[in-house]
């Protein structure tokens, strides 16, 4: 790791004010995806902002029809919350499938979707509900919020405050895991909403997309027999020495259904 | 330069870490406290498993300065003197250990899944196991013995 000043911030606008005016900050929240980043010296951030112990970004509140979850609140946490299990299960079953008790316990939702890999589970769950990601600036709608392979819709500083995910009628996700790091090859989060049903996909492509053509089709008839004969193109899907860019195609398929079986 | 102060095993240390100091440096390199191992350095193994205010983290992902003010435990602080913790007594009964080079981490782990779940069937301490690597043992007797742990913890 190169040297760095670390800073502990003592609220969401004393984190604002230390990383823009640090020559180049960085937040930090549970540091699973950033420290990894810093020992393989692939950034040489000034300063490294601490946000992960702030207490008004932490915890769960279930009300007017959406969870709303504070963005360094742990995948552990949200995996054990009776909250979140009694509103959205999915959600819970999401949190529980990423890596391992380790990786949870320090791993959180906001690090995570400002992270945006292509193979994590969260963003799956934000555009599959079609939740709403609050920063300290605004609110950002989930369907624009992932621009691209680690890109998103945040600007320079902009701090994920927490994510508000409205209650669905049914929801599932459903995933492929890496077997060593758990990491989705493919995972796909189905939900049925008062707007109609969504389906979203993580790992495949470059960054978690909606797979429109089987939201028509569970719109008209909600079971798994409606995907049947839905192709999913591979054109542009990974490809990496898991998995080849097809069989993440053939896998989408697999994975909505069992999906909409999940629904009950 | 920062100056960082802990409880390890209920004994206060405090020390002076630069930011970049991780917490496995700081435990084995501050403190000579070399029983937390590293194996990968990539948060893949779970070697350098500790507990932080009661939760198992991989010290190897954390800075010093992060876990400032916190209560940490380490392999160290597990046994009674020459009495060996429930979960140790299980690792050495059931040979769940060849090298020992992964021991120490997998003993934090289980006794952190213990403290959740008194009596854990084999699934579901094959899925906690999964943060925890062993290149000896082929895990059927780790899995046996933290199952025994658990339980002789929770007696
Ligand atoms: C072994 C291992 C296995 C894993 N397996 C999985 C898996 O199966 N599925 C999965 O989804 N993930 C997995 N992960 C990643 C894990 O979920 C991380 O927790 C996550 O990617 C980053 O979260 P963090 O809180 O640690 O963020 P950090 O590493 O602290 O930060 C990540 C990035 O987000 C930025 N950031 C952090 N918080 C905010 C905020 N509030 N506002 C704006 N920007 C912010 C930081 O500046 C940084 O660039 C795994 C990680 C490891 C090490
Ligand atoms: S040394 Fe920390 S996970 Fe391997
Ligand atoms: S006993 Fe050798 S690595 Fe586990």
């Amino acid at each position: 790791m190169y040297e760095f000043n670390y800073q502990k911030a003592g609220s969401v606008a004393d984190a604002a004010a230390k990383v823009a005016g640090a020559d180049d900050g960085t937040l930090m929240a549970g540091g699973m995806t950033l420290i990894p980043t810093l020992k393989q010296r692939l950034a040489m951030p000034s300063d490294v902002v601490d946000i992960g112990q702030l207490a008004d970004l932490q915890g769960i509140s279930v009300a007017g029809g959406k969870v709303s979850i504070g963005s360094m609140t742990t995948h552990d946490t949200v995996a054990n919350s009776a909250d979140v299990k009694g509103a959205i299960p999915a959600l819970t079953v999401l949190a529980s499938g990423i890596g391992d008790p380790m990786v949870r316990n320090r791993g959180t939702m906001g690090g995570s979707v400002a992270n945006n890999d292509p193979a994590a589970d969260y963003p799956g769950a934000v555009l599959g509900l079609g939740a709403t990601v609050v920063t300290d600036k605004r609110e950002i709608a989930g369907d624009d919020f992932f621009t691209g392979m680690f890109e998103t819709a945040l600007d320079e500083g902009e701090i994920i405050t927490r994510i508000d995910f409205p209650v669905p009628t049914k929801a599932a996700y459903t995933k492929f895991p890496n077997p060593a790091s758990r990491y989705a090859i493919v995972g796909v989060f189905v939900a049925q909403t008062a707007d109609g049903v969504r389906v979203a996909v993580t790992g495949a492509g470059g960054t978690a997309f909606r797979a429109t053509e089987m939201e028509a089709a569970l719109n008209a008839n909600f079971s798994p027999s409606a995907l049947d004969g839905i192709s999913v193109s591979a054109d542009g899907l990974n490809k990496d020495i898991h998995a080849s860019a097809e069989y993440r195609a053939h896998l989408i398929g697999v994975m909505a259904k069992r999906a909409v079986a999940a629904c009950g | 330069m920062a100056s960082v102060s802990m409880t390890i095993n209920g004994k206060q240390v405090s020390g002076e870490v630069e930011g970049r100091t991780l917490l496995v440096e700081f435990l084995r390199e501050h403190q000579r406290l070399t029983g937390t191992h590293v194996g990968c350095d990539t948060t893949q193994c779970g070697a350098c498993t500790i507990h932080m205010n009661g939760e198992a983290v991989k010290s190897c992902t954390m800075l010093a300065v992060q876990a400032d003010s916190a209560e940490v435990s380490t392999i160290e602080g597990l046994a009674n003197g020459d009495e060996l913790h429930p979960m140790q007594e299980a690792f050495r009964e059931h040979h769940g250990l060849q090298c020992g080079f992964c021991t120490p981490g997998m003993i934090m782990s289980a006794t952190a899944l213990a403290k959740r779940n008194p009596s854990p069937s084999e699934a579901d301490v094959r899925h906690w196991l999964e943060g925890n690597l062993c290149r000896c043992t082929g895990y059927h007797n780790i899995v046996k013995a933290v199952m025994a742990g658990a339980r002789a913890m929770n007696a």
